[in-house]
């Protein structure tokens, strides 16, 4: 990993992160290196920990062992509101968008941490990355089917101008049109100058999108290397993706 | 009423559409009336059944049983009449319940309660009270009988009760999207109030502990209808409120005496100072206890309540324990007194309110400013919540109550916030609480009990969680009613429990409980505002 990662402009360094449920231990040492500018996805089967590990980097669960540092800063032991504020914004499992409350107010809790000046034009920006949300604007939340909910979880995400966004499972039980339509905006996202983690279990949509993957499995990463490596990988492939997408 | 009762007897999950030839389970209903004479019997029998006379020379026992009698009737009647509906006898229903109402009605207008000797209460309230629930499900019935005539289906009793609970929804919208205009009327309704023809002394007074309570509704609103924490100790700051006034204000107070002071503060000067002090009281309790969650929280305030409260009992030499702190003046009036009688040393450096104007001292222009005091902070402590909802940290108060987790993960500090809400609600309890000391004359730690914080939060509960024309509502049904009709002193407690029981089963989120969007945040002029709200739902 360590030549991968040569030269080049580290912004997330997990390193041998282990993280408990009470005693049940969820990771088993995972290192991962998130570079400017990438999108790095990380896949794997139901409770690989993928999901654990998004929100150890978030601080909740905190890691029990290793180091997690944002752009060279210590964040293993932050709370999370104090790490999401150094830059990283997350659009979490489940999406957790606020049902009772509008479109609109979803995203302007998302400006939280921003300031007030950018606020319209981050808007306007969420708004055109996802025109379905103006529509929405005044509609609340709980209202929303579930690909509109997403949208509007990785919007709110978007409203604080993070430089890391950590997204987990977006694709998760939306129709197939809309995954696309999804992963196509995360992209656009990226090329705006939005380091992307992603998280998926949609392994053939995320590895072609990603420059660079990982595969967890019980805990522990047991393969990496980029996007086309991985698709043509005969492991990942046989695990993974026959009769996949 | 009707409305209220028949949800109270739908069994849980019991389908809907259950067709009503099906044979009748008589056990079943022998069962069911049964348990509910019994369950009246436990609960009135000794609460109504033996009444303690206090009369000259000792006290006597009272027996009532024929009055447990009538209640335990009453009961089987009105569950009678719910399995009949039940069962499709609709016609049976509305024949009988419009007799009984019709023979109650009648007997109350000639004669009253008191002299027709079947009617089975004493107190006319409760005469009334049978006259319209039986009125109501003699309606009740006659609507389905009308319904389903029309449409030749019978007993789709699901449905009304869907259809009537969309239409409190509606009217909880209604009253929300027109808050601006009702909040209005009712402010004008309040100005005009004392004025009125008819109004008395009695009802100002009521009117003053009305809006004391609806002041307090409103507090404890930021903190348990916007920010979502269940504080059952609401009335610890309303106490430090009271005694921060007191101990300042009070030539008896033995503090003033420490400090070598022979005059109290004004009120004026002492009320920020209290609200101050009872913020302190939030921030201090809230910061090692705010990591809890809901129950817990819950448990720790309850017990925070009570700590000040035995504080207060036990600290005699700050706060003359039991007996309380007495001569506390009232609020002056442009910087003068307005107290009735003042000792001749006193009255030498100040002047009263009613001499400088050339008037007579009279009890009902005290109690009139007091009126108008308690209106003022009232509508302060409204006009606070209605704005700060609208400012981030208001927003991240709602947000905190829908989801801490995702709170967290947009970078909004969980502690911070609900300590800025613990403190806020503190605040106001502290405003409210010079206020009653101011009024009262006297505090003592006897008017700070548990009670008092649970009525607080019923007002909050049952007029629906962050809904600001609610908790007016609940204070006038909960404080106003019980006030008005002290004749049924007996019974006041019966009705306060019985009307939230049947609130908490028919609207559970309360009576108004609706969010309105508020609309933005960072505003900018021109757009946004009111032709979004009218698009939003």
């Amino acid at each position: 990993m360590s030549e991968a990662a040569a030269g080049r402009d580290v912004m997330l360094d997990i390193s041998g992160v282990e993280t408990f449920y009470g005693r049940i231990q969820a990771l088993r040492g995972v290192d991962i290196e998130v570079c400017r500018g990438e999108i790095v996805t990380l896949i794997g089967a139901n409770g690989a920990g993928k999901s654990t590990l998004l929100m150890t980097v978030c601080g909740d669960p905190r890691a029990a062992a290793g180091r997690i540092a944002l752009d060279g800063a210590d964040i293993t032991r932050k709370p999370t509101f104090e790490i999401v504020r150094m830059g990283l914004a997350q659009a979490p499992e489940g999406r957790r968008i606020f049902p009772r409350m509008t479109v609109r107010e979803n995203l302007q809790l998302g400006a939280t941490t921003g300031e007030e000046e950018h606020f319209e034009e981050d808007l306007e920006r969420v708004y055109e990355l996802f025109p379905i949300l103006r529509n929405r604007a005044d509609q609340r939340g709980g209202t929303l089917s579930g690909g509109e909910q997403q949208m509007l979880a990785i919007g709110r995400a978007l409203m604080s101008r993070p430089r890391l966004l950590l997204l987990d499972e977006p694709s998760l039980g939306l129709a197939p049109m809309i995954v696309k339509q999804i992963f196509e905006v995360v992209a656009e996202i990226n090329k705006t100058g939005t380091t992307v983690f992603l998280v998926e279990q949609n392994a053939y949509h995320a590895l072609r999108l990603a420059d660079r993957g990982y595969v967890m499995a019980n805990g522990r990463i047991i393969l990496s290397g980029t996007g086309e490596e991985l698709l043509s990988n005969a492991e990942v492939r046989a695990a993974y993706l026959e009769g996949g997408h | 009423m009707a409305a209220n009762i028949a949800p109270a007897s739908r069994p849980a999950g019991r389908p809907v559409d259950r067709p009503v030839d099906r044979p009748v389970d008589r056990r079943g209903i022998l069962i069911e009336l049964g348990g509910t004479a019994l369950v009246v019997f436990a609960l009135t029998v000794s609460l109504v059944g033996f009444h303690i006379k206090d009369i000259s020379g000792g006290i006597t026992l009272d027996l009532r049983f024929v009055d447990v009698a009538s209640a335990v009737a009453i009961a089987l009647v009105v569950r009678g009449w719910t399995i009949l509906m039940r069962h499709g006898y609709h016609r049976v229903v509305a024949i009988s319940a419009a007799a009984v109402a019709a023979l109650l009605v009648v007997s109350l207008l000639f004669g009253g309660a008191g002299v027709q000797p079947w009617l089975p209460f004493k107190a006319e309230l409760l005469q009334w009270l049978l006259a319209v629930l039986s009125a109501g499900f003699a309606i009740g019935a006659g609507l389905r009988i009308s319904r389903d005539g029309r449409s030749g289906v019978a007993g789709h009793d699901g449905a009304a009760l869907d259809e009537q609970d969309a239409l409190m929804d509606r009217v909880g919208a209604h009253v929300q999207r027109n808050s601006l205009w009702i909040g209005g009327v009712l402010f004008a309704a309040a100005a005009c109030f004392p004025f009125m023809p008819g109004v008395n002394l009695q009802y100002l007074d009521i009117g003053v502990l009305v809006l004391t309570y609806i002041m307090l509704g409103w507090g404890l609103n930021i903190v348990v209808g916007l920010a979502g924490l269940l504080d059952l100790g609401y009335v610890a700051f309303y106490a430090v409120g009271a005694y921060s006034f007191a101990l300042f204000a009070s030539p008896d107070s033995p503090l003033l005496q420490d400090l070598g002071l022979t005059e109290g503060i004004s009120f004026w000067l002492c009320l920020p100072f209290a609200g101050l002090m009872a913020a302190l009281a939030g921030v201090a309790l809230g910061f090692p206890v705010l990591r809890l969650r809901g129950d817990y929280l819950a448990i720790v305030t309850l017990g925070f309540g009570e700590m000040i409260r035995v504080t207060l009992l036990n600290f005699y030499s700050l706060t003359k324990g039991p007996d309380g702190i007495s001569n506390i003046p009232p609020p002056s009036l442009l910087g003068y007194s307005t107290q009735s009688k003042m000792d001749e040393e006193t009255l030498q450096n100040t002047t009263e309110f009613h001499t400088a104007m050339g008037w007579d001292f009279n009890q009902a222009d005290t109690t009139i400013l007091l009126y108008f005091v308690i209106l003022a902070m009232a509508l302060t402590t409204n006009f606070f919540t209605v704005r700060v909802r609208k400012l981030p940290v208001g927003r991240a108060w709602e947000a905190l109550r829908e989801d801490e987790v995702a709170c967290r993960s947009l970078g909004i500090n969980p502690t911070n916030t609900k300590l800025t809400a613990f403190g806020f609600g503190a605040m106001f309890g502290g405003f409210a609480g010079s206020f009653f000391a101011t009024r009262q004359t006297f505090v003592s730690p006897e008017s700070f009990t548990f009670i008092e914080s649970a009525v607080i939060l019923a007002i909050v509960v049952l007029g629906g969680f962050g809904s600001q024309i609610g908790v007016v509502v609940a204070a006038f049904l909960l404080i106003g009613l019980p006030e008005i009709f002290r004749e049924v002193q007996e019974y006041r407690m019966l009705f306060f429990g019985g009307s939230m029981v049947l609130i908490m089963l028919w609207r559970p989120a309360g009576l108004l409980a609706h969010r309105e969007p508020t609309i933005r945040m960072h505003g900018r002029k021109g757009r946004g505002g009111r032709a979004e709200a009218d698009r939003a739902t």
